[in-house]
């Protein structure tokens, strides 16, 4: 229990998707003008990391990895289908964003009216595949992997609240012209990554 | 001959994807501790989006509307599998180095914006240079990035020793941060005032 409680604790913010590894940086940037947007992308982040990197996980584990098909017939245990894995998680990836968002529609209209336009956007945010493949190169298993896309779907809410906060705060400052809007933007989110790193270390 | 020059020089410094567009930042932070990871992934970048250009331009009339985006996923994922696959076979060091961010160059927005934004709509040969320009763009903000880096945080340009450093009997004391994740925004947030101190035109009020 205690591993689980660390693993989450460390994706959310030792390695924070955002600020640590830089992923899912585009929509960070462009959707975090105004908190209850952010929110928005946030919580269904956390609901597509969630649901996703256990799916992507069984995937790879039961199908792709080299001697995974061994379950249909012992001939194949050589065959190594791994170097289809970008293929197919992204292709999961896209699925489950359009059943997730038909599920939502159907049964939480209120919630699917303010996600709005983040579902299906999140289809092509690199911190989902990111989470997928960092899934894959340290070897998680099916618990640790839905422990570890919670936790980085947590961080990236955290960190894009963030942000959209202070950004709202900063339209109150003088900002020299140039670097108004992105050049701005960039420079906090540095600092904020500095910030972050004081977690670095931290076990549980 | 004249557009092609415009479509292939726009993006450069007129057009930035990173610096303007707001495209693939994503990996363009993570890769740019040295100058070799740098240039690599920049090269794959270019490689990737001017062959999705090409493809999606060639294809654009017979990809229905409603399902474009898994259209565009798919062939760029299959370019970025074998992308991935000649890395793997021939500069297999720099491959680990960039872990998951050769596969992340799917996702990459900057490659999708391109094929979505102006492959669908220009003929094959104008995607294709679009696709180089776009990718020459980021490479640029890259290897800008990647320079600063690696010659203030470990004292070296491409692994070339530039400034002797202290714990070698040298005089440069390394600078710790240049090397951890924060420089990266710092460098990005400088490039882009500079660029917008000197062509004024592109400031966003915000």
């Amino acid at each position: 229990m205690e591993a689980y409680l660390s693993l989450l604790a460390k994706a959310i913010f030792v390695e924070n998707m955002a600020l640590a590894f830089f992923l899912g940086m585009c929509s960070f940037l462009a959707v975090s003008k105004k908190v209850d947007t952010a929110m928005g992308l946030g919580v269904a982040v956390v609901f597509v990391l969630g649901i996703c990197t256990p799916i992507n996980n069984m995937l790879y584990n039961g199908l792709l990895k080299e001697g995974a098909l061994t379950w249909i017939s012992a001939d194949l245990a050589s065959v190594d289908l791994s170097f289809l894995s970008f293929l197919s998680f992204i292709g999961t990836i896209a699925a489950t964003v359009q059943v997730v968002e038909m599920a939502i529609d159907k049964f939480a209209p209120a919630l699917y009216s303010a996600l709005g336009v983040f579902l299906p956007l999140i289809a092509v945010n690199c911190a989902i595949l990111g989470s997928s493949l960092f899934m894959v190169e340290r070897d998680y298993n099916l618990a640790e992997s839905t422990v570890f896309g919670l936790g980085s779907g947590i961080g990236f809410l955290l960190a894009i609240v963030a942000l959209a906060a202070i950004r709202e705060k900063m339209r109150y400052s003088n900002v020299p012209s140039g670097l108004r809007g992105l050049g701005i933007t960039f420079m906090v989110t540095g600092l904020m990554a500095i910030g972050f790193m004081a977690f670095a270390g931290i076990q549980l | 001959m004249a557009k092609t020059k415009e479509v292939l020089l726009d993006p450069l410094f007129d057009n930035n994807p990173i610096a303007l567009q707001v495209l693939g930042i994503c990996s363009a932070l993570a890769v740019t501790t040295k100058m070799e990871t740098a240039t690599v992934m920049a090269i794959a970048v270019i490689a990737v989006m001017a062959l999705s250009n090409l493809s999606v331009s060639i294809l654009r009339n017979y990809i229905p509307p409603s399902i474009r985006i898994i259209v565009q996923l798919t062939i760029i994922a299959s370019l970025v599998i074998v992308t991935d696959q000649i890395l793997k076979a021939f500069l297999f060091e720099t491959s680990k180095q960039l872990s998951v961010f050769v596969g992340l160059i799917i996702t990459n927005c900057i490659v999708m914006g391109r094929a979505e934004a102006f492959a669908m709509q220009n003929p094959p040969w104008a995607s294709f240079v679009d696709g180089i320009g776009n990718g020459f763009g980021y490479g640029l903000v890259l290897l800008f990035v990647g320079f600063f880096r690696e010659l203030f945080g470990s004292g070296k340009v491409f692994g070339m020793e530039v400034f002797p450093l202290v714990t070698e009997g040298g005089w440069y004391q390394p600078n710790g941060l240049m090397v951890l994740s924060p420089a990266a925004f710092f460098l990005i947030g400088g490039f882009i005032w500079a660029l917008r101190t000197w062509k004024p035109e592109q400031v966003t009020e915000d």
